[in-house]
Protein backbone atom coordinates (compact mmCIF):
# COMPACT_ATOMS: atom_id res chain seq x y z
CA UNK A 1 0.00 0.00 0.00
CA UNK A 2 1.60 3.41 -1.15
CA UNK A 3 0.17 7.07 -0.45
CA UNK A 4 -1.03 6.79 -3.66
CA UNK A 5 -3.78 3.56 -2.90
CA UNK A 6 -7.07 4.90 -3.21
CA UNK A 7 -9.09 1.45 -2.21
CA UNK A 8 -7.44 -1.70 -0.54
CA UNK A 9 -8.80 -5.04 1.17
CA UNK A 10 -6.77 -7.20 2.42
CA UNK A 11 -7.99 -10.76 2.96
CA UNK A 12 -11.46 -9.44 2.64
CA UNK A 13 -14.28 -12.36 3.16
CA UNK A 14 -18.35 -12.35 2.86
CA UNK A 15 -20.48 -14.87 4.17
CA UNK A 16 -24.24 -14.38 3.27
CA UNK A 17 -26.07 -16.40 6.07
CA UNK A 18 -28.72 -18.22 3.94
CA UNK A 19 -31.65 -20.58 4.31
CA UNK A 20 -29.92 -23.11 2.70
CA UNK A 21 -26.61 -22.71 5.03
CA UNK A 22 -23.64 -20.11 4.71
CA UNK A 23 -22.94 -18.72 1.18
CA UNK A 24 -19.17 -17.83 0.41
CA UNK A 25 -19.85 -14.30 -1.73
CA UNK A 26 -16.14 -12.95 -1.01
CA UNK A 27 -12.72 -15.26 -0.09
CA UNK A 28 -9.29 -14.38 0.49
CA UNK A 29 -9.71 -11.06 -1.56
CA UNK A 30 -6.47 -8.86 -1.57
CA UNK A 31 -6.48 -5.73 -3.74
CA UNK A 32 -5.02 -2.63 -3.78
CA UNK A 33 -6.37 0.18 -6.46
CA UNK A 34 -4.36 3.22 -6.73
CA UNK A 35 -5.76 6.94 -7.81
CA UNK A 36 -6.88 7.59 -11.28
CA UNK A 37 -6.91 3.77 -11.88
CA UNK A 38 -9.75 2.33 -14.42
CA UNK A 39 -10.34 -1.37 -12.50
CA UNK A 40 -13.08 -3.92 -14.10
CA UNK A 41 -14.17 -6.72 -12.60
CA UNK A 42 -15.18 -9.35 -14.64
CA UNK A 43 -16.22 -12.79 -14.15
CA UNK A 44 -19.41 -15.07 -14.32
CA UNK A 45 -22.71 -14.97 -12.18
CA UNK A 46 -21.95 -15.72 -8.48
CA UNK A 47 -18.21 -14.56 -8.41
CA UNK A 48 -18.70 -11.60 -5.83
CA UNK A 49 -18.02 -8.75 -8.24
CA UNK A 50 -21.25 -7.22 -7.64
CA UNK A 51 -20.78 -7.84 -3.78
CA UNK A 52 -17.24 -6.77 -3.72
CA UNK A 53 -18.31 -3.61 -5.36
CA UNK A 54 -21.13 -3.24 -2.71
CA UNK A 55 -18.93 -3.68 0.27
CA UNK A 56 -16.42 -1.18 -1.10
CA UNK A 57 -19.71 1.39 -1.12
CA UNK A 58 -20.66 0.29 2.00
CA UNK A 59 -23.88 -1.37 0.89
CA UNK A 60 -22.84 -4.94 2.27
CA UNK A 61 -20.48 -5.53 5.61
CA UNK A 62 -17.60 -7.91 5.29
CA UNK A 63 -17.32 -11.24 7.25
CA UNK A 64 -13.61 -10.95 7.44
CA UNK A 65 -10.60 -8.77 6.77
CA UNK A 66 -10.07 -5.15 6.13
CA UNK A 67 -10.89 -2.81 3.77
CA UNK A 68 -10.34 0.79 3.48
CA UNK A 69 -11.19 3.36 1.33
CA UNK A 70 -9.11 6.54 0.84
CA UNK A 71 -7.31 4.92 4.42
CA UNK A 72 -10.75 4.86 6.31
CA UNK A 73 -13.31 2.23 6.66
CA UNK A 74 -16.33 2.30 3.96
CA UNK A 75 -18.79 3.51 6.16
CA UNK A 76 -16.36 6.42 6.91
CA UNK A 77 -15.95 6.80 3.27
CA UNK A 78 -19.63 6.73 2.71
CA UNK A 79 -20.48 9.04 5.26
CA UNK A 80 -17.86 11.88 3.39
CA UNK A 81 -19.77 11.01 0.74
CA UNK A 82 -16.08 9.63 -1.32
CA UNK A 83 -17.89 8.09 -3.97
CA UNK A 84 -20.38 8.28 -6.93
CA UNK A 85 -22.18 4.75 -7.73
CA UNK A 86 -23.97 4.17 -10.83
CA UNK A 87 -26.46 1.04 -10.51
CA UNK A 88 -27.20 -1.25 -13.82
CA UNK A 89 -31.06 0.14 -14.12
CA UNK A 90 -30.43 4.00 -14.27
CA UNK A 91 -33.24 4.51 -11.65
CA UNK A 92 -33.78 8.31 -12.30
CA UNK A 93 -37.25 9.25 -10.51
CA UNK A 94 -39.96 9.69 -12.96
CA UNK A 95 -41.48 12.45 -11.29
CA UNK A 96 -38.13 14.61 -11.29
CA UNK A 97 -36.79 15.89 -14.56
CA UNK A 98 -32.97 14.99 -15.76
CA UNK A 99 -32.09 17.62 -14.01
CA UNK A 100 -33.99 17.66 -10.93
CA UNK A 101 -32.44 13.85 -11.00
CA UNK A 102 -29.23 15.24 -11.27
CA UNK A 103 -29.73 17.69 -8.38
CA UNK A 104 -31.36 15.29 -6.09
CA UNK A 105 -27.59 14.55 -4.64
CA UNK A 106 -26.58 18.13 -4.62
CA UNK A 107 -29.85 18.69 -2.62
CA UNK A 108 -29.64 15.98 0.23
CA UNK A 109 -25.62 17.14 0.36
CA UNK A 110 -26.67 20.68 0.87
CA UNK A 111 -25.13 22.75 -1.92
CA UNK A 112 -26.49 26.41 -2.74
CA UNK A 113 -29.06 26.74 -5.12
CA UNK A 114 -26.88 28.49 -7.78
CA UNK A 115 -24.08 25.93 -7.19
CA UNK A 116 -26.59 23.03 -7.74
CA UNK A 117 -27.70 24.74 -10.75
CA UNK A 118 -23.99 25.17 -12.41
CA UNK A 119 -23.08 21.75 -11.49
CA UNK A 120 -25.97 20.53 -13.16
CA UNK A 121 -25.12 22.20 -16.23
CA UNK A 122 -21.46 21.30 -16.56
CA UNK A 123 -22.24 17.30 -15.55
CA UNK A 124 -24.81 17.97 -18.12
CA UNK A 125 -22.83 19.03 -20.81
CA UNK A 126 -20.29 16.08 -19.61
CA UNK A 127 -22.53 13.63 -20.72
CA UNK A 128 -23.86 15.72 -23.93
CA UNK A 129 -27.09 15.84 -22.27
CA UNK A 130 -27.59 19.76 -21.92
CA UNK A 131 -30.57 20.03 -24.08
CA UNK A 132 -32.83 17.78 -22.13
CA UNK A 133 -32.33 19.11 -18.58
CA UNK A 134 -36.01 20.21 -18.32
CA UNK A 135 -37.23 16.63 -19.84
CA UNK A 136 -38.75 14.03 -18.07
CA UNK A 137 -36.95 10.26 -18.25
CA UNK A 138 -39.52 8.60 -20.17
CA UNK A 139 -38.93 10.90 -22.81
CA UNK A 140 -35.66 9.92 -22.94
CA UNK A 141 -34.01 6.14 -24.06
CA UNK A 142 -32.46 4.13 -22.36
CA UNK A 143 -28.59 5.00 -23.52
CA UNK A 144 -29.84 8.28 -22.25
CA UNK A 145 -31.26 7.61 -19.01
CA UNK A 146 -28.14 5.73 -18.04
CA UNK A 147 -26.14 8.59 -19.11
CA UNK A 148 -28.12 11.01 -17.07
CA UNK A 149 -27.49 8.64 -14.20
CA UNK A 150 -23.62 8.69 -14.33
CA UNK A 151 -24.13 12.47 -14.72
CA UNK A 152 -25.69 12.41 -11.20
CA UNK A 153 -22.89 10.67 -9.54
CA UNK A 154 -20.80 12.91 -11.08
CA UNK A 155 -22.34 16.06 -10.12
CA UNK A 156 -21.00 16.13 -6.99
CA UNK A 157 -16.92 15.98 -6.06
CA UNK A 158 -16.38 12.12 -5.43
CA UNK A 159 -13.08 10.71 -6.71
CA UNK A 160 -14.00 7.65 -7.12
CA UNK A 161 -17.09 6.34 -9.79
CA UNK A 162 -17.86 2.46 -8.78
CA UNK A 163 -20.02 1.45 -11.40
CA UNK A 164 -22.18 -1.71 -11.33
CA UNK A 165 -22.71 -3.22 -14.96
CA UNK A 166 -23.72 0.65 -15.76
CA UNK A 167 -24.29 -0.83 -19.53
CA UNK A 168 -25.21 -4.12 -18.96
CA UNK A 169 -29.18 -3.75 -20.40
CA UNK A 170 -28.06 -1.48 -23.45
CA UNK A 171 -27.32 -2.53 -27.09
CA UNK A 172 -23.89 -3.38 -28.66
CA UNK A 173 -24.07 0.24 -30.23
CA UNK A 174 -25.26 2.13 -27.74
CA UNK A 175 -22.85 0.54 -25.32
CA UNK A 176 -19.82 1.21 -27.84
CA UNK A 177 -20.56 4.72 -27.76
CA UNK A 178 -20.73 4.91 -24.12
CA UNK A 179 -17.58 2.89 -23.58
CA UNK A 180 -16.14 5.72 -25.53
CA UNK A 181 -17.49 8.31 -23.77
CA UNK A 182 -17.08 7.02 -20.33
CA UNK A 183 -13.05 7.01 -21.14
CA UNK A 184 -13.22 10.45 -22.37
CA UNK A 185 -14.78 11.28 -19.43
CA UNK A 186 -12.06 9.53 -16.86
CA UNK A 187 -9.31 10.86 -18.60
CA UNK A 188 -10.71 14.31 -18.40
CA UNK A 189 -11.92 14.12 -14.88
CA UNK A 190 -9.34 11.70 -13.31
CA UNK A 191 -11.26 9.75 -11.36
CA UNK A 192 -10.75 6.49 -9.55
CA UNK A 193 -13.44 3.99 -11.43
CA UNK A 194 -14.76 0.53 -10.34
CA UNK A 195 -16.22 -0.93 -12.74
CA UNK A 196 -18.16 -4.14 -12.83
CA UNK A 197 -18.75 -6.04 -16.38
CA UNK A 198 -19.80 -9.21 -18.01
CA UNK A 199 -17.90 -8.40 -21.31
CA UNK A 200 -14.56 -9.11 -22.27
CA UNK A 201 -14.43 -6.62 -24.72
CA UNK A 202 -15.43 -4.08 -22.28
CA UNK A 203 -13.35 -4.88 -19.39
CA UNK A 204 -9.98 -4.52 -21.83
CA UNK A 205 -11.31 -1.64 -23.78
CA UNK A 206 -11.82 0.37 -20.77
CA UNK A 207 -9.27 -0.79 -18.25
CA UNK A 208 -5.66 0.00 -16.72
CA UNK A 209 -6.26 -3.21 -14.89
CA UNK A 210 -8.48 -6.33 -15.23
CA UNK A 211 -9.49 -8.57 -12.16
CA UNK A 212 -10.79 -11.60 -13.24
CA UNK A 213 -12.85 -12.95 -10.68
CA UNK A 214 -14.50 -16.64 -9.98
CA UNK A 215 -16.98 -18.59 -8.11
CA UNK A 216 -17.65 -20.79 -5.40
CA UNK A 217 -16.22 -19.24 -3.41
CA UNK A 218 -16.08 -16.11 -4.88
CA UNK A 219 -12.68 -14.91 -5.53
CA UNK A 220 -9.99 -13.33 -7.40
CA UNK A 221 -8.17 -15.90 -9.84
CA UNK A 222 -5.85 -13.48 -12.24
CA UNK A 223 -5.29 -9.80 -12.07
CA UNK A 224 -4.08 -8.13 -15.31
CA UNK A 225 -2.44 -4.79 -15.86
CA UNK A 226 -3.36 -3.33 -19.09
CA UNK A 227 -0.30 -2.38 -21.08
CA UNK A 228 -2.63 -0.27 -23.94
CA UNK A 229 -2.06 3.03 -24.02
CA UNK A 230 -4.25 5.80 -22.36
CA UNK A 231 -5.46 7.00 -25.72
CA UNK A 232 -8.06 4.11 -27.61
CA UNK A 233 -9.66 4.57 -30.10
CA UNK A 234 -12.42 2.22 -30.82
CA UNK A 235 -10.30 0.03 -33.10
CA UNK A 236 -7.93 -0.70 -30.58
CA UNK A 237 -10.05 -3.80 -30.33
CA UNK A 238 -8.54 -5.59 -33.64
CA UNK A 239 -4.72 -4.86 -32.46
CA UNK A 240 -3.15 -7.77 -31.38
CA UNK A 241 -2.39 -6.32 -27.70
CA UNK A 242 -6.06 -6.27 -27.20
CA UNK A 243 -6.58 -9.56 -28.39
CA UNK A 244 -3.54 -10.92 -26.60
CA UNK A 245 -5.04 -9.32 -22.91
CA UNK A 246 -8.45 -10.44 -24.01
CA UNK A 247 -6.86 -13.98 -24.29
CA UNK A 248 -5.29 -14.14 -20.98
CA UNK A 249 -9.07 -12.80 -19.31
CA UNK A 250 -10.77 -15.29 -20.90
CA UNK A 251 -8.49 -18.10 -20.28
CA UNK A 252 -8.52 -16.61 -16.54
CA UNK A 253 -12.11 -16.61 -16.34
CA UNK A 254 -11.87 -20.61 -17.91
CA UNK A 255 -9.37 -21.48 -15.06
CA UNK A 256 -11.15 -20.23 -12.44
CA UNK A 257 -14.70 -22.62 -13.40
CA UNK A 258 -11.93 -25.70 -12.84
CA UNK A 259 -12.74 -28.64 -14.87
CA UNK A 260 -16.76 -28.35 -14.99
CA UNK B 1 -65.28 10.65 -26.00
CA UNK B 2 -67.07 10.69 -29.45
CA UNK B 3 -66.22 6.72 -29.82
CA UNK B 4 -67.61 5.73 -25.98
CA UNK B 5 -70.53 7.83 -25.98
CA UNK B 6 -72.91 5.30 -28.11
CA UNK B 7 -71.79 2.25 -26.08
CA UNK B 8 -72.45 4.17 -22.83
CA UNK B 9 -75.74 5.35 -24.07
CA UNK B 10 -76.72 1.63 -25.13
CA UNK B 11 -75.80 0.66 -21.72
CA UNK B 12 -77.73 3.14 -19.99
CA UNK B 13 -80.76 2.64 -22.04
CA UNK B 14 -80.27 -1.24 -21.20
CA UNK B 15 -80.49 -0.60 -17.72
CA UNK B 16 -83.13 2.29 -17.68
CA UNK B 17 -85.73 -0.43 -19.93
CA UNK B 18 -84.79 -3.09 -17.42
CA UNK B 19 -86.30 -0.55 -14.38
CA UNK B 20 -89.21 0.21 -16.48
CA UNK B 21 -90.20 -3.71 -17.10
CA UNK B 22 -89.28 -4.47 -13.31
CA UNK B 23 -91.87 -1.84 -12.04
CA UNK B 24 -94.81 -3.36 -13.94
CA UNK B 25 -94.88 -6.67 -11.91
CA UNK B 26 -93.62 -4.77 -8.58
CA UNK B 27 -96.66 -2.53 -8.44
CA UNK B 28 -99.43 -4.45 -10.47
CA UNK B 29 -101.07 -5.51 -6.97
CA UNK B 30 -100.93 -2.00 -5.83
CA UNK B 31 -102.04 -0.74 -9.25
CA UNK B 32 -104.97 -3.63 -9.31
CA UNK B 33 -106.63 -2.58 -5.50
CA UNK B 34 -106.61 1.02 -6.67
CA UNK B 35 -108.22 0.24 -9.94
CA UNK B 36 -110.86 -2.02 -8.25
CA UNK B 37 -111.55 0.67 -5.77
CA UNK B 38 -112.53 3.38 -8.42
CA UNK B 39 -114.74 0.81 -9.87
CA UNK B 40 -113.43 -1.06 -12.46
CA UNK B 41 -113.64 -5.18 -12.88
CA UNK B 42 -110.22 -6.85 -11.94
CA UNK B 43 -109.24 -10.46 -12.76
CA UNK B 44 -109.66 -11.72 -10.26
CA UNK B 45 -111.27 -9.88 -8.03
CA UNK B 46 -110.54 -9.28 -4.38
CA UNK B 47 -107.09 -8.32 -2.80
CA UNK B 48 -107.47 -11.42 -1.32
CA UNK B 49 -107.28 -13.56 -4.11
CA UNK B 50 -104.43 -11.67 -5.61
CA UNK B 51 -102.08 -11.91 -2.67
CA UNK B 52 -100.37 -15.20 -3.99
CA UNK B 53 -100.86 -14.87 -8.14
CA UNK B 54 -97.71 -14.10 -9.36
CA UNK B 55 -96.92 -11.00 -10.36
CA UNK B 56 -96.20 -11.96 -14.26
CA UNK B 57 -99.43 -13.78 -14.35
CA UNK B 58 -101.46 -10.58 -13.01
CA UNK B 59 -100.09 -8.27 -15.61
CA UNK B 60 -101.01 -10.88 -18.12
CA UNK B 61 -104.56 -10.79 -17.01
CA UNK B 62 -104.66 -7.17 -16.36
CA UNK B 63 -102.85 -5.58 -19.28
CA UNK B 64 -104.99 -2.31 -19.17
CA UNK B 65 -103.24 -1.60 -15.74
CA UNK B 66 -99.69 -1.73 -16.60
CA UNK B 67 -99.97 2.34 -17.39
CA UNK B 68 -100.99 2.76 -13.49
CA UNK B 69 -98.23 0.48 -12.06
CA UNK B 70 -96.10 3.67 -13.49
CA UNK B 71 -97.69 6.44 -11.47
CA UNK B 72 -98.48 5.34 -8.31
CA UNK B 73 -98.02 7.44 -5.29
CA UNK B 74 -96.51 5.17 -3.23
CA UNK B 75 -94.90 2.50 -5.22
CA UNK B 76 -93.08 -0.43 -4.48
CA UNK B 77 -90.58 0.68 -6.93
CA UNK B 78 -91.19 3.76 -8.45
CA UNK B 79 -90.28 4.21 -12.06
CA UNK B 80 -86.97 6.03 -13.30
CA UNK B 81 -89.33 9.26 -14.38
CA UNK B 82 -91.00 10.07 -11.01
CA UNK B 83 -87.47 9.39 -9.49
CA UNK B 84 -86.11 12.05 -11.75
CA UNK B 85 -89.08 14.49 -11.16
CA UNK B 86 -88.72 13.94 -7.38
CA UNK B 87 -85.27 14.75 -7.68
CA UNK B 88 -86.38 17.81 -9.87
CA UNK B 89 -88.54 19.10 -7.47
CA UNK B 90 -86.42 18.65 -4.23
CA UNK B 91 -83.23 20.06 -5.49
CA UNK B 92 -83.89 22.38 -8.88
CA UNK B 93 -87.83 23.46 -7.50
CA UNK B 94 -87.34 24.16 -3.79
CA UNK B 95 -85.21 27.33 -2.12
CA UNK B 96 -82.30 25.40 -0.42
CA UNK B 97 -82.85 26.59 2.74
CA UNK B 98 -86.38 24.56 2.33
CA UNK B 99 -85.98 21.58 5.13
CA UNK B 100 -87.75 19.54 1.62
CA UNK B 101 -84.68 20.71 -0.28
CA UNK B 102 -82.53 17.44 -0.98
CA UNK B 103 -79.53 20.44 -1.37
CA UNK B 104 -80.01 21.20 1.95
CA UNK B 105 -79.99 17.61 3.28
CA UNK B 106 -77.27 16.76 0.69
CA UNK B 107 -74.81 19.81 2.14
CA UNK B 108 -75.15 18.78 5.91
CA UNK B 109 -74.08 14.89 5.04
CA UNK B 110 -71.50 16.56 2.36
CA UNK B 111 -70.20 18.92 5.22
CA UNK B 112 -69.85 15.95 7.57
CA UNK B 113 -68.21 13.83 4.87
CA UNK B 114 -65.84 16.49 3.98
CA UNK B 115 -64.38 16.83 7.48
CA UNK B 116 -64.81 12.87 8.14
CA UNK B 117 -62.64 12.42 5.22
CA UNK B 118 -60.27 15.20 6.16
CA UNK B 119 -59.75 13.00 9.79
CA UNK B 120 -59.48 9.88 8.09
CA UNK B 121 -57.00 10.65 5.38
CA UNK B 122 -54.57 12.17 7.90
CA UNK B 123 -55.20 9.70 10.12
CA UNK B 124 -54.91 6.86 7.95
CA UNK B 125 -51.28 8.37 6.67
CA UNK B 126 -50.04 9.05 9.58
CA UNK B 127 -50.62 5.35 10.89
CA UNK B 128 -49.23 4.14 7.57
CA UNK B 129 -46.06 6.01 8.24
CA UNK B 130 -45.44 4.44 11.70
CA UNK B 131 -45.73 1.49 9.88
CA UNK B 132 -43.32 1.94 7.74
CA UNK B 133 -40.83 3.31 10.04
CA UNK B 134 -41.26 1.54 13.30
CA UNK B 135 -41.47 -2.32 13.39
CA UNK B 136 -43.36 -2.41 16.37
CA UNK B 137 -46.24 -0.61 14.98
CA UNK B 138 -45.88 -2.79 11.43
CA UNK B 139 -46.43 -5.58 14.15
CA UNK B 140 -49.35 -3.82 16.46
CA UNK B 141 -51.18 -1.41 14.40
CA UNK B 142 -52.32 -3.34 11.07
CA UNK B 143 -54.08 -6.15 12.68
CA UNK B 144 -55.90 -3.65 14.32
CA UNK B 145 -56.80 -1.44 11.41
CA UNK B 146 -58.30 -4.84 9.92
CA UNK B 147 -59.85 -5.77 12.87
CA UNK B 148 -61.77 -2.24 12.66
CA UNK B 149 -63.49 -2.70 9.66
CA UNK B 150 -64.40 -5.96 10.51
CA UNK B 151 -67.21 -4.95 12.43
CA UNK B 152 -70.23 -3.61 11.13
CA UNK B 153 -70.57 0.27 10.94
CA UNK B 154 -74.13 0.07 11.55
CA UNK B 155 -73.56 -2.04 14.91
CA UNK B 156 -70.80 0.39 16.09
CA UNK B 157 -72.55 3.82 14.75
CA UNK B 158 -75.27 4.21 17.52
CA UNK B 159 -71.96 3.94 20.21
CA UNK B 160 -70.15 5.93 18.90
CA UNK B 161 -73.25 8.72 18.56
CA UNK B 162 -73.94 7.69 22.53
CA UNK B 163 -70.32 7.93 23.95
CA UNK B 164 -69.41 10.92 22.09
CA UNK B 165 -72.74 12.62 23.66
CA UNK B 166 -72.29 11.64 26.84
CA UNK B 167 -68.90 13.84 26.99
CA UNK B 168 -70.61 16.61 25.03
CA UNK B 169 -69.68 16.44 21.29
CA UNK B 170 -72.24 16.54 19.15
CA UNK B 171 -73.65 17.63 15.83
CA UNK B 172 -70.94 17.61 12.99
CA UNK B 173 -68.08 16.34 14.62
CA UNK B 174 -70.11 12.84 15.61
CA UNK B 175 -70.83 12.07 12.23
CA UNK B 176 -67.50 12.81 10.57
CA UNK B 177 -65.65 10.38 13.01
CA UNK B 178 -68.17 7.77 11.58
CA UNK B 179 -66.91 8.74 8.35
CA UNK B 180 -63.29 8.54 9.45
CA UNK B 181 -63.68 5.29 10.52
CA UNK B 182 -64.48 3.92 7.61
CA UNK B 183 -62.25 5.70 5.02
CA UNK B 184 -58.86 5.84 7.48
CA UNK B 185 -58.91 2.23 6.28
CA UNK B 186 -57.96 2.60 2.61
CA UNK B 187 -55.72 5.42 2.81
CA UNK B 188 -53.66 2.69 5.87
CA UNK B 189 -53.47 0.52 3.30
CA UNK B 190 -52.96 2.17 0.03
CA UNK B 191 -50.24 4.38 2.08
CA UNK B 192 -48.15 1.62 3.36
CA UNK B 193 -48.25 0.15 0.39
CA UNK B 194 -47.01 3.83 -1.47
CA UNK B 195 -44.40 4.64 0.74
CA UNK B 196 -42.80 0.62 0.72
CA UNK B 197 -42.80 1.21 -3.00
CA UNK B 198 -39.68 2.32 -3.71
CA UNK B 199 -37.28 -0.23 -5.04
CA UNK B 200 -34.04 -1.73 -2.76
CA UNK B 201 -31.94 0.24 -5.50
CA UNK B 202 -33.32 3.70 -5.23
CA UNK B 203 -32.73 2.96 -1.36
CA UNK B 204 -29.23 2.15 -2.05
CA UNK B 205 -28.65 4.74 -3.77
CA UNK B 206 -29.89 7.39 -0.72
CA UNK B 207 -27.66 5.25 0.81
CA UNK B 208 -24.83 5.97 -0.94
CA UNK B 209 -25.69 10.14 -0.44
CA UNK B 210 -25.57 9.91 2.85
CA UNK B 211 -29.15 10.88 3.05
CA UNK B 212 -31.18 11.03 6.80
CA UNK B 213 -34.41 9.47 7.20
CA UNK B 214 -36.34 12.48 6.50
CA UNK B 215 -35.17 13.06 3.21
CA UNK B 216 -35.72 9.61 2.13
CA UNK B 217 -39.53 10.15 2.78
CA UNK B 218 -39.63 13.55 1.39
CA UNK B 219 -37.46 13.11 -1.66
CA UNK B 220 -38.59 9.36 -2.17
CA UNK B 221 -41.05 7.62 -0.14
CA UNK B 222 -43.73 10.54 -0.46
CA UNK B 223 -43.52 11.16 -3.82
CA UNK B 224 -43.37 7.57 -5.23
CA UNK B 225 -46.49 7.00 -2.60
CA UNK B 226 -48.71 9.09 -5.02
CA UNK B 227 -50.51 6.86 -7.09
CA UNK B 228 -51.13 4.92 -4.60
CA UNK B 229 -52.86 7.65 -2.08
CA UNK B 230 -54.71 8.86 -4.89
CA UNK B 231 -56.54 5.33 -5.77
CA UNK B 232 -57.08 5.05 -1.66
CA UNK B 233 -58.81 8.64 -1.50
CA UNK B 234 -61.12 7.45 -4.45
CA UNK B 235 -62.08 4.71 -1.80
CA UNK B 236 -61.82 6.81 0.97
CA UNK B 237 -64.09 9.52 -0.06
CA UNK B 238 -66.66 7.25 -0.82
CA UNK B 239 -66.65 5.27 2.52
CA UNK B 240 -66.71 8.84 3.87
CA UNK B 241 -70.13 9.16 2.82
CA UNK B 242 -71.51 6.11 3.73
CA UNK B 243 -70.10 6.80 6.95
CA UNK B 244 -72.34 9.84 7.22
CA UNK B 245 -75.08 8.52 5.95
CA UNK B 246 -75.24 5.84 8.39
CA UNK B 247 -74.27 8.07 11.07
CA UNK B 248 -77.28 9.66 10.45
CA UNK B 249 -79.67 6.79 10.67
CA UNK B 250 -79.76 5.44 14.25
CA UNK B 251 -79.40 8.74 16.14
CA UNK B 252 -83.19 9.64 14.61
CA UNK B 253 -81.64 13.35 13.13
CA UNK B 254 -83.74 15.25 11.29
CA UNK B 255 -81.37 16.53 9.14
CA UNK B 256 -79.17 14.87 5.86
CA UNK B 257 -79.36 12.66 3.15
CA UNK B 258 -79.78 9.32 6.18
CA UNK B 259 -82.41 11.30 7.46
CA UNK B 260 -84.57 11.77 4.27
CA UNK B 261 -83.81 7.93 3.70
CA UNK B 262 -85.13 7.26 7.78
CA UNK B 263 -88.00 9.20 7.27
CA UNK B 264 -89.01 8.07 3.76
CA UNK B 265 -89.09 4.89 4.77
CA UNK B 266 -91.26 5.31 8.23
CA UNK B 267 -94.30 7.23 5.79
CA UNK B 268 -93.34 4.90 3.26
CA UNK B 269 -92.32 7.49 0.84
CA UNK B 270 -90.23 5.59 -1.62
CA UNK B 271 -89.84 8.00 -4.18
CA UNK B 272 -88.37 9.94 -1.59
CA UNK B 273 -86.12 7.14 -0.41
CA UNK B 274 -85.01 6.45 -4.19
CA UNK B 275 -84.25 10.03 -4.57
CA UNK B 276 -82.43 9.97 -1.81
CA UNK B 277 -80.10 7.48 -2.80
CA UNK B 278 -79.79 8.69 -6.38
CA UNK B 279 -79.22 12.09 -4.79
CA UNK B 280 -76.00 10.41 -2.43
CA UNK B 281 -74.83 8.40 -5.35
CA UNK B 282 -74.66 11.62 -7.75
CA UNK B 283 -72.81 13.08 -4.89
CA UNK B 284 -70.09 10.08 -4.40
CA UNK B 285 -69.61 10.29 -8.32
CA UNK B 286 -69.00 13.15 -8.16
CA UNK B 287 -66.98 13.74 -4.90
CA UNK B 288 -64.53 10.49 -6.62
CA UNK B 289 -64.43 12.34 -10.18
CA UNK B 290 -62.92 15.23 -8.05
CA UNK B 291 -60.26 13.45 -6.27
CA UNK B 292 -59.65 11.51 -10.32
CA UNK B 293 -58.98 15.03 -11.34
CA UNK B 294 -56.93 15.90 -8.54
CA UNK B 295 -55.21 12.77 -9.50
CA UNK B 296 -54.73 13.65 -13.35
CA UNK B 297 -53.33 16.92 -12.55
CA UNK B 298 -50.81 16.08 -9.76
CA UNK B 299 -49.34 13.23 -11.39
CA UNK B 300 -49.37 14.84 -14.33
CA UNK B 301 -47.13 17.94 -13.04
CA UNK B 302 -44.81 15.13 -11.29
CA UNK B 303 -44.49 14.14 -14.85
CA UNK B 304 -45.84 10.55 -14.02
CA UNK B 305 -48.76 9.93 -15.79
Amino acid sequence: MTNNTVISAKDLSLTFETNDGPVQALTNINLDISKGEFVSFIGPSGCGKTTFLRVMADLEKPTGGQITINGVSPEEARNARAYGYVFQAAGLYPWRTIGGNIRLPLEIMGYSKSDQAKRVQDVLKLVELSDFEKKFPWQLSGGMQQRASIARALAFDADILLMDEPFGALDEIVRDHLNEQLLDLWQRTNKTIGFVTHSIPEAVYLSTKIVVMSPRPGRISDVIESPLPAERPLDIRDSPEFIEIAQRVREGLRAGHGPE
Amino acid sequence: MRRSFFPVIVVISGLMAMWYIAVVPMNIKMALTDAERSGVVVNPSGAKERRDRSSIVLVAQNTFAIKATFALERPRLPAPHQVAIELWNSTINKKITSKRSLVFHGWITLSATLLGFAIGTGLGILLAIGIVYSRAMDMSVMPWAIASQTIPILAIAPMIIVVLNSVGVQGLLPKAIISAYLSFFPVVVGMVKGLRSPEQMQLDLLKTYNANSPQGFWKLRLPSSMPYLFASLKIGIAASLVGAIVGELPTGAVRGLGARLLSGSYYGQTIQIWSALLGAALLAATLVALIGLAQRITLKRMGMS
